[in-house]
């Protein structure tokens, strides 16, 4: 997948939709990133990172029962396994190698799950930096563990009371938080989504996902690529990643969004988070509060690469019911032994109702993460 | 939602005007806003705008005309968006106050059209207010509801072409903001484009009242006074009348947003909204 245009593009999607205040420090950023990108020191820096203290490489495991019992042949990409507990920490390391770099002292973050706000927290602790993240506080009650867990760690959580109180609200205080602090505070934003450079940066700091699995699969598959390559969207970074190591193949690529904050599937092109973008909104341009029983998906809007991926037919996207991720998150437990978090219980979701579709076929999903975090609730909900 | 399809009616989107990100040059002609602020600063009078939430009350079509007779210059009237991430508490409040009440942009332009305040109207919301609407569609709506001007906070320089094109052929003057952390090259690039006044945001943060005025606001003002003409009014984090008379040492005037807005959201309706923009007036003239 190629960059985006100079004012930060993929097609008609993108952009940098920020307060005046911000625009120099997205402008800096976006200087910043580059000149590090291109640096080996930095490079080697953020590859030893994610050996040695993330765990990098993650595995790819072949799933015998599971495909035996949906007639398709699954492959799982183990993000899950990372320190933790999902594919969060990827791009947050190199985000905050950058920030150490460019002498910011204080990170924020938005989160939804708390897995992006978890993967902050521990970055900030290793490399010795304030961390402030705000959360929903409808979302700060269903993930009360990662609330903990945030504070174990040494960071301050905030939470956001306005509107739906959920992820949107949490972005939205996060960008008021570096309105007010952007000479110190480097804004660690968790998805493929905000303001240029986020998607694109964040895109590239994930994309080891779709690198290493490309690998992987080859030397599984006899140098072949997976029919399917499959992921849960919310804003979209897990997709994002593992598509990216698959984009110029012949492989079929599915994002899953939740019914209830389906973007690409529903919405319609907006502006909201500093980007262009599909978006749930009514017919006078205010946002709608996204519904999903999954906290990290719980979003009106998507990055802008997958508004432009579904807009030029490169990947197509599906959506998934509550109920129909609630089976797919029992399923992988009771057939591999694998508890996934609820994000890509989606992707699971939709493999297992397509499974006709899919019949003899080989899918590549994304497992972006452990289901831990969901216990506690799925415990309420079986219950 | 429980339905698993994909119908989405695209046909509703907003078409794609909003490409071209070329920034067209601001025309040479100032409009009613800034013909009003020249005007009344040649005459020696330090500029008042207050801010007032569309759609906040009943009432509030009768703030703005109190507030106008009471000393306003031009007041500024926000239509209220989702997610207003430039504002703090209190404009986040009445916000979304009003859009529970059931305020449109399009019910608040219509209210416009007939407040007869007197006074320039200038109407601040977010971008995707405009976006979803259409451009041209929301710039002819706002010229032919009599509104003078509009503020779109989350459209920075690099991508206002699209809507300045559009508010500059319906005769809408699109004012922009201007913040501490431009570096000088910036400064001089906002303030060209910059229609009705340049909007010198005060202080690092969102919209609110400080107890005490930012010295960011006085160096910003003096940053743009010395490099345009066009008035410069320092917004954000201005909250009472002897703020206001501090910062008017260097500025041409003050935006005052929150400061009002709580007064309102207090209850004290048009008759206290008066009194109160009537103490800034009086300050800012005997200063």
């Amino acid at each position: 997948m190629a960059e985006p245009t100079s004012a930060g593009r993929f097609g008609e999607f993108g952009g940098r939709f920020v307060p005046e205040t911000l625009m120099p420090a997205c402008l800096g950023l976006e200087a910043a990133f580059r000149e590090a990108w291109a640096d080996p020191a930095y490079r080697t820096a953020l590859h030893d990172l994610l050996r040695d203290y993330a765990g990098r490489p993650s595995p790819l495991t072949e799933c015998h029962r599971l495909s035996e019992e949906l007639g398709v042949r699954v492959l799982l990409k183990r993000e899950d396994l990372n320190h933790t507990g999902s594919h969060k920490i990827n791009n947050v390391l190199g985000q905050a190698l950058l920030a150490e770099r460019m002498g910011k002292t204080r990170l924020v973050a938005e989160t939804g799950a708390g897995q992006h706000g978890v993967a902050t927290a521990t970055a900030a602790a290793l490399l010795g930096m304030e961390c402030m993240v705000y959360m929903g506080e409808v979302d700060m009650g269903r993930q009360a563990l990662n609330v903990f867990r945030m504070r174990l760690l040494g960071a301050e959580v905030v939470p956001a009371l306005s509107g739906s109180r959920t992820l949107k609200d949490a972005v939205n205080e996060a960008m008021r938080d570096w309105v007010a602090t952007v000479e110190t505070t480097h804004y660690c934003l968790g998805s493929v989504m905000g303001p240029h450079p986020y998607p694109w940066m964040v895109r590239e700091f994930h994309r080891v996902i779709g690198t290493e699995a490309r690998e992987q699969c080859a030397a599984l598959l006899d140098g072949e690529v997976p029919d399917v390559v499959t992921a849960c969207v919310g804003g979209g970074s897990n997709a994002i990643g593992i598509f990216s190591g698959f984009a110029d193949t012949r492989a079929e690529l599915v994002g899953v969004e939740p019914a209830g904050g389906a973007a690409v599937t529903r919405g319609v092109p907006g502006v909201v988070h500093g980007m262009r973008s599909y978006l749930m909104q009514d017919e006078d341009g205010q946002v709608l509060e996204a519904q999903s029983i999954s906290a990290g998906l719980d979003y009106p809007g998507v990055g802008p690469e997958h508004s432009h991926l579904a807009s030029i037919g490169r990947a197509r996207y599906e959506t998934v019911t509550d109920a129909e991720v609630i089976d797919a998150f029992q399923l992988l437990s009771r057939t591999e032994g694998i508890i996934p978090a609820l994000e890509p219980a989606h992707a699971l979701a939709w493999v297992s109702r397509a499974r006709a579709e899919l019949a003899g076929r080989t899918v590549l999903l994304n497992l972006s993460g452990r289901g831990d975090k969901d216990v506690a609730q799925m415990m309420d909900i079986l219950s | 939602m429980s339905d698993t399809t994909n119908a989405v009616d695209r046909t509703a989107r907003p078409g794609t005007d909003d490409l071209d990100l070329t920034v067209p040059p601001a025309p040479d002609e100032p409009g009613t806003l800034e013909t009003a602020l020249r005007s009344a600063r040649a005459a020696g009078r330090k500029l008042l705008v207050p801010y007032v939430t569309g759609g906040l009350g009943d009432d509030w079509p009768d703030v703005v005309r109190a507030i106008a007779d009471a000393g306003a210059d031009a007041i500024e009237i926000g239509i209220p968006f989702s997610d207003p991430v430039m504002d703090g508490p209190v404009i986040q409040a009445a916000s979304e106050k009003a859009l529970e009440a059931g305020a449109t942009p399009h019910g608040i332009l219509d209210e416009l059209a007939r407040v007869d305040a007197g006074v320039p109207l200038a109407v601040m919301t977010y971008y995707n207010i405009a976006f979803r609407t259409g451009l041209q569609r929301f710039a002819e709506n706002v010229a032919s509801s009599g509104v003078a001007a509009a503020i779109l906070p989350d459209l920075p320089l690099e991508e206002v072409g699209p809507w300045a094109r559009n508010a500059d052929a319906a005769g809408v003057e699109t004012v922009l903001l201007a913040a501490p952390t431009a570096p000088d090259e910036r400064l001089p690039r906002v303030c060209a484009r910059a229609r009705g006044f340049v909007y010198a945001v005060g202080l690092l943060g969102v919209t609110g009242e400080r107890d005490a005025l930012a010295s960011s606001s006085l160096v910003i003002a003096r940053r743009l006074k010395a490099i345009t003409d066009k008035p410069v009014l320092v917004g954000v984090g201005v909250s009472s009348a002897a703020q206001a008379v501090e910062v008017c040492a260097e500025a041409d005037g003050v935006v005052i947003g929150s400061a009002l807005v709580r007064r309102l959201l207090d209850g004290e309706g048009p008759a206290g909204a008066a009194a109160f923009i009537g103490s800034v007036r009086s300050a800012l003239d005997g200063s």
